[in-house]
């Protein structure tokens, strides 16, 4: 157990940290995903053949291709995008973008391509009598979406948000290729750096099962909570 | 409490120190998986012959140094998108490398040889203890001759987008079978593990990773030198950055006439591997 | 860039293989640790959970790294005939893509399994069918069109997880293309030209089982 020593003579300090970063970057990527997902399942969800195919265009790419390939896309392209911006405005110098947000920014986009589908679906699971209702009881647009459409979608989404998050967790071991130290990473790392690859990749592996195990619980929890009055 | 408030810092550090426009400082990027080159300890510091050196050499400058961690297989893109300034990665100048970027003068010699395990029918192989591409001649050809012979049919690993590559792909051995790696470390894990039937590299880095892991490791056949493994390990630089290149070959005259390099490179190496 | 497409394209025949031939495997995986799971053996019940709760618990990466890198530092198992499985990348992968779909596969298949009215197997023992009839001919095929919406998935993210065979040092598409860049370094125009070629690849699975969808509707 000496490898997993606390302090400079083992990995056990670096892990944890490593392992707040997993949980960092998937929130992050998570939460970027939603976004996303708003935006795009109200395109999916209009009127507009031009947002609809908008919408379609980035659900089939960012869940049609493989996952590494987008993060060495971001890693090698989001810089230089951020670049050619900048000189527009005349600033000639380096940008650089840390590898935490290209990370978040390529797994949420992923995310978001999962999201938006969970978002559409429930969306399109609330009953319309209730648009109508609400109107009739004299509710504003604006009030009608944040106390009647989203509690409900959420709800209805839960289970689903569930399975999205399990997929974002276990991404970001993906974006270990451009640097960023999560729990990936320092694994790889540390059996370089050990020569026991076997050791720390099982450890990695446990650490991922107790991060997937513990948000299993915690959705749950939050389901049983939502759920009441059903 | 303190771990808590450097996990609270490292964490809100990364997440809103998102976009660094890089002050005047050099930085220098490097891989941390090479050693005796360059390699992480415990800790997770980057050390080596060249971090040590890239201090140095920045002193000389008189310029603040950040040393920036980089993957191997991202290292040239990585320099050309601007994540950093230099390259001191044992990269190796080499015609194919130049059409990119520019290198510094050498400042050490990067000497390539096959390793085997202890007990393989590679062993004593009958070649000269080194030759050197670029001068040719009848015992360049012959040890090339042996080499193709032995190592017909066998597999042989390497890094990626290394020296050690592109000599195995440009036929002067036949046709071996290739297998690259992401990192020199895979290579010797897999070289130890038996997936593989040699691994060509820096001589230095098997003798490292033998001394290291205690395996049995050895080194056979020539060294290489010249032709596709190029003219030692140098600073890789941007093209357009002239002025730097200047002020790193400048700063390389001046630890080389000190005696730094050669300092390092027998700290680190074993032997003056300085050029 | 046009340059490397014929690369690119023979690399793409690599990935096609390790994708169908871990489903195909995947798939006798999947089906036998469902059944496991339907069991009434408690220890038949457990193995088949633990078994896909940790493969689908941990990231591929992970699982492959542990049976490529991991195992192959250990000495017994270099010195039994698990070597000859083991030794190569090719078949490390194909083992570790196996492992991985056949936990998820085992899910899609025991929901499909479980939704099966009652009434028809009834019906079919009250016929006189024996066992394994009822299994081939009636539980196989409902619960294999039961599936194929989320089994269609499935086969997209397996196609999707091949590209991690390049992390272990295989040539396929993912893999070639990172061996493009590392020559020509123009990250992005070749990483385009891949991502292009996997979502074509996406689309054929896609609107094939939408095909089968469509065949084998009870309508």
């Amino acid at each position: 157990m000496g490898l997993l020593a606390y302090g400079d003579t083992g990995w056990g300090d670096e892990l944890f940290f490593a392992t707040l970063m997993t949980i960092a970057v998937a929130a992050a990527a998570i939460f970027i995903g939603f976004f996303l997902a708003a935006i795009f399942a109200s395109f999916k969800l209009s009127k507009s053949k031009t947002l609809n195919l908008i919408g379609s265009f980035y659900t089939t790419v960012f869940r049609g291709v493989p996952e590494l390939l987008v993060i060495y896309l971001f890693f090698f392209g989001s810089s230089g995008a951020v670049m050619y911006v900048a000189r527009i405005f005349g600033y000639d110098g380096y940008i650089e973008v840390n590898a935490f947000l290209t990370g978040a920014l390529s797994i949420g986009i992923i995310s978001g391509a999962y999201s938006t589908e969970v978002f559409r679906g429930a969306i399109q699971s609330i009953n319309k009598g209730q648009f109508e209702a609400s109107q009739v009881l004299g509710f504003k647009k604006k009030i009608y979406y944040y106390k009647i459409i989203i509690p409900q979608m959420l709800r209805l989404a839960l289970p689903n948000i569930s399975n999205v998050w399990q997929i974002t967790l276990k991404d970001t071991s993906l974006i270990s290729v451009t640097g960023l130290v999560e729990i990936m990473r320092m694994s790889y790392v540390a059996a370089g750096s050990t020569r026991d690859p076997l050791f720390f990749y099982s450890f990695a592996a446990v650490l991922y099962l107790f991060l997937t195990f513990l948000s299993l619980k915690l959705f749950n929890k939050l389901e049983n909570h939502y759920s009441k009055g059903y | 409490m303190n771990i808590f408030k450097k996990t609270i810092l490292t964490i809100f550090a990364s997440l809103f120190l998102t976009v660094s426009v890089s002050a005047d400082s050099i930085r220098i990027g490097t891989e941390g998986a090479y050693p005796p080159w360059n390699a992480k300890d415990e800790s997770g510091k980057l050390i080596g012959f060249e971090v040590e050196l890239a201090n140095w050499l920045c002193i000389y400058m008189g310029k603040e140094c950040t040393i920036v961690e980089q993957d191997w297989d991202g290292m040239i893109p990585g320099l050309i998108m601007r994540k950093y300034d230099a390259i001191m990665a044992g990269m190796s100048i080499t015609d194919e490398r130049m059409k990119t970027i520019n290198f510094s003068q050498g400042y050490a010699d990067e000497v390539a040889q096959l390793a085997v395990m202890k007990g393989s029918s590679l062993e004593g192989m009958d070649t000269p203890s080194g030759i050197n591409l670029s001068l040719g001649g009848s015992d360049v050809k012959s040890a090339l001759k042996t080499l193709t012979g032995a190592l017909a049919g066998k597999t042989v690993c390497v890094q990626t987008a290394t020296i050690h590559q592109n000599f195995l792909e440009s036929g002067d051995v036949g046709s071996v079978s290739i297998r690259t790696y992401k990192t020199q470390d895979e290579v010797n894990l897999d070289l130890t593990a038996g997936r593989c039937d040699a691994a060509l590299a820096a001589a230095v880095a098997f003798t490292d990773y033998a001394e290291k892991s205690g395996k049995d490791v050895v080194l056979v056949g020539p060294t290489f030198s010249g032709g596709a493994f190029g003219n030692g390990v140098g600073v890789g630089i941007r093209k357009d950055d002239t002025d730097l290149l200047k002020s790193f070959n400048k700063a390389i005259d001046t630890a080389r006439k000190q005696g730094k390099i050669s300092e390092l490179a027998i700290k680190w190496f074993g032997f003056d591997a300085s050029m | 860039m046009i340059e490397s497409l014929p690369r690119l394209l023979n690399a793409t025949k690599v990935t096609i293989e390790l994708t169908l031939l871990s489903l195909l495997f995947g798939i006798f995986v999947g089906v036998f640790f469902a059944l496991l799971r339907t069991s009434k053996n408690r220890v038949f019940y457990f193995i088949s959970y633990y078994y896909s709760y940790i493969f689908r618990g941990t990231p591929l990466l992970v699982q492959i790294f542990i049976i490529y890198f991991g195992l192959g530092q250990v000495e017994w198992i270099r010195e039994s005939f698990l070597w000859i499985l083991l030794k190569e990348p090719y078949s490390c992968a194909i083992l570790a893509f196996t492992l991985n779909t056949g936990a998820y596969s085992s899910e899609i298949f025991r929901s499909a399994f479980e939704t099966i009215n009652k009434g028809v197997l009834e019906a079919a023992k009250g016929l006189g069918f024996n066992k394994l009839h009822i299994f081939f001919k009636i539980k196989l095929p409902i619960a294999i069109r039961q599936s194929l919406p989320a089994y269609g998935n499935e086969m997209i993210l397996m196609l999707k997880g091949t590209s991690l065979a390049s992390t272990v040092t295989l040539l396929d598409l993912t893999g070639v293309a990172k061996h493009i860049i590392s020559t020509t370094f123009r990250p992005v125009e070749v990483f385009i030209v891949a991502g292009s070629i996997y979502l074509i690849m996406t689309f054929i699975i896609h609107n094939f089982i939408k095909y089968l969808e469509k065949k084998y509707s009870y309508e």
